[in-house]
């Protein structure tokens, strides 16, 4: 007993200031940097091809043969991209698609910010089973819709026009517009809504002066996956139209059947569009006013 | 600047059969101070959004300066408000929410921007104009909310807890800050809190809600000192009213605790014709003196817990075990088990019915 209490004051003796256990610190540090890397190879594995492509893009043709292939844009050239360009069909086809787009974006803004309110701010009979049912569109393949409305549009004369496949994209992008917005909406405080009735603002006053823009996070993110969809969708755009090809359907169209050049001036062009959007929407997407976030 | 009267006014919210309001009438005249006061759940907050026009009775009648109301929608009421949680459009500047409610009523530039500047300067929000409410501090949010609705010149102001979001600290000075803008004002004022303390500083009336009811209404004194019922009493003060069970007897004598003192008058009448009376004695722990024990007129009781405040001492005593509040002066030193005598201040004695738990008066 006395033997064990003399060996403690000697080594606290020995020891005045306790030995700091700084292995934690070590480990947050290894963490920090296994994120970075990893968000640097997640970055690498969608920016490469994009950078390829773009590289291949702006190469001239015979760049392409070239072997190894160079990583340094020192061949550029708007040959490829010219060529492509004037092929059958492209240049139609980049209009119809930048009008489906910004059509199906404006259709579905309008009709999906008023729907994801009601169901984020009424308690309407039939609310859960509607929610439900909005998720029911996307359930089903784009084929087995896009044919039946094949079908329809044939007999209603909308077939193969800019607007049949903006209704399809409507419809198909519906679905996240209402649940996207609705939960931003259901983020926005009802005091603040009452608060602009009180000042003098009608109900549909209150909701574009107010409301609305503290949306605008919501709206953004709904705007970005619209358009993006709408840009890429195929299929449906394949179905629904026969000389008023989107992009992507035209490219689709001719992809087998043509050179590699072609090929990567396609891919680049269908890229870029929806890059510039969401480049220029990416703002709205953190929006807070007065705070450093931008 | 308009009176308000509300008549009979009964809501009860959907998907509830209990009645918000219940037949609730109240007249608050031009330029009054008016505290609704009561806990949370009491129908205080339905009965102002009632008024703002923000919920609809289902009953009944609200009249603002003689026009009737009671269906009109929020915009047509000439009202502004103040609410709990500031409710500032996040996506203004400072100016332009204060400036909201009068650019939606088209007043001129010109005016406009002299009432902003007029209210800022009264809210020490001059430096803050082109700041996000973001940027500002709780009080500060607080204090557009303010600005945004004395600019507006309404017929009736509204506050829905205005103060409840606020430190402590931050209560106190505002609490003092708003009285003084709201008389310099004139404006009559509606204003909801479940902070008695606030319903006392404030008001010029106060209306203790209970369960959809007003259980009490009248200056904030009175309903201090001569609580209505016993909800009343048990609500407003700190510590709350405390309360004993007791017997007149035939003979005239006040029973507490197996020792009696002297009953009133008017209750030592009744109860020699009803042959003994049961009574609830209220009396606040301000209004109960130490003495030592077995002085003439005095209670006997033991401490059992001492909570020194700084300005005043806590004491909670037995008494034939019925626990009581006794607030003494700091400088009384006792301590937990002593034995001590309590003498109650005659005039300040209530009484309360034990059935019906309403204040007996002579």
């Amino acid at each position: 007993m006395s033997h064990a209490t003399t060996n403690k004051t000697t080594a606290a003796a020995d020891h005045p200031a306790p030995e700091v256990d700084r292995r934690p610190l070590a480990k947050r540090r290894r963490n920090r940097i296994l994120l970075q890397v990893g968000c640097i190879l997640i970055t690498l594995f969608m920016a490469l091809p994009i950078y390829l492509i773009a590289l291949s893009a702006t190469s001239s043709r015979a760049a392409l043969q070239e072997f190894p292939l160079s990583f340094i844009p020192n061949n550029f050239s708007l040959e490829t991209m010219e060529t492509f360009l004037q092929s059958t069909g492209i240049l139609g086809g980049l209009i119809n698609s930048v009008q489906v787009g910004i059509f199906t974006l404006v259709l579905s803004l309008i009709i999906g910010v008023p729907a994801g309110y009601a169901v984020a701010r009424f308690a309407f009979p039939g609310r859960d089973p509607y929610q439900l049912f909005l998720l029911f569109t996307r359930a089903l393949p784009i084929v087995v819709l896009s044919v039946p409305l094949a079908q329809l549009f044939l007999q209603t004369g909308l077939y193969d026009s800019v607007l049949a496949v903006v209704l399809l994209h409507t419809a198909l992008a519906l679905p996240t517009t209402i649940l996207i917005t609705s939960s931003v909406f259901l983020g926005v405080p009802r005091d603040v809504e009452e608060a602009a009735r009180i000042f003098g603002c009608s109900p549909v006053q209150a909701f574009l002066k107010v409301v609305m823009p503290m949306a605008i996070p919501g709206i953004a993110a709904a705007s970005i996956f619209t358009f993006v969809m709408s840009w890429n969708e195929v299929l449906g755009a394949s179905i629904l139209t026969l000389n008023q090809r989107t992009l992507p359907a035209q490219v689709l169209s001719s992809l087998a059947e043509s050179p590699l050049a072609y090929r990567f001036a396609g891919g680049f062009l269908l890229v870029i569009p929806a890059l510039i959007f969401i480049f220029f929407m990416r703002r709205y997407l953190t929006n807070m006013w007065g705070s450093t976030i931008r | 600047m308009a009176d308000i009267s509300i008549k009979g006014l009964k809501k009860t919210y959907p998907g509830s059969t209990e009645l918000a309001t219940n037949n609730v009438s109240l007249d608050v005249a031009e330029g009054e101070f008016m505290v609704l006061l009561g806990p949370s759940g009491c129908g205080k907050t339905t009965l102002l959004r009632m008024v703002a026009g923000l919920d609809f009775p289902d009953e009944g009648s609200i009249s603002i300066g003689g026009r009737d109301v009671t269906y009109l929608p929020p915009q047509d009421r000439n009202l502004s408000m103040v609410f709990q949680s500031y409710a500032v459009f996040p996506h203004r500047k400072v100016r332009t929410n204060i400036a909201f409610g009068l650019v939606m009523k088209k007043v001129p530039r010109e005016e406009l921007e002299k009432k902003v500047a007029w209210a800022a300067d009264l809210l020490q929000l001059t430096p803050y104009l082109d700041r996000y409410p973001a940027q500002l501090s709780g009080g500060q949010r607080q204090r557009v909310a303010v600005a945004r609705a004395i600019v507006m010149d309404a017929d009736v102001l509204l506050m829905d807890e205005p103060l409840s979001n606020l430190d402590a600290l931050l209560r106190l000075d505002f609490r003092a800050e708003l009285k003084k803008i709201v008389q310099q004002l004139g404006s009559t004022t509606l204003y909801v809190t479940h902070d008695q303390v606030e319903a006392m500083s404030l008001s010029d009336r106060v209306a203790v809600m209970k369960k959809g009811q007003i259980a009490q209404l009248g200056h904030p004194i009175t309903v201090y000192e001569e609580p209505a019922d016993r909800f009343v009493g048990g609500f407003i003060g700190s510590p709350p009213m405390n309360f004993l069970e007791g017997r007149v007897t035939q003979q005239g004598a006040l029973e507490v605790a197996g020792q009696s003192t002297e009953a009133p008058e008017f209750l030592a009448r009744s109860a020699a014709r009803s042959g003994g009376l049961p009574v609830m004695v209220g009396i606040r722990a301000e209004n109960i003196y130490l003495e030592d024990r077995g002085t003439p007129g005095t209670l006997d009781a033991t401490v059992e817990v001492v909570e020194p405040l700084g300005h005043a001492t806590l004491l909670t005593v037995d008494l034939g075990g019925q626990t009581i509040k006794v607030q003494v002066a700091s400088t009384v030193r006792v301590s937990s088990g002593e034995k001590v005598g309590l003498r109650f201040d005659q005039a300040a004695i209530r009484f309360f019915d034990t059935e019906t738990q309403l204040g007996l008066t002579a």
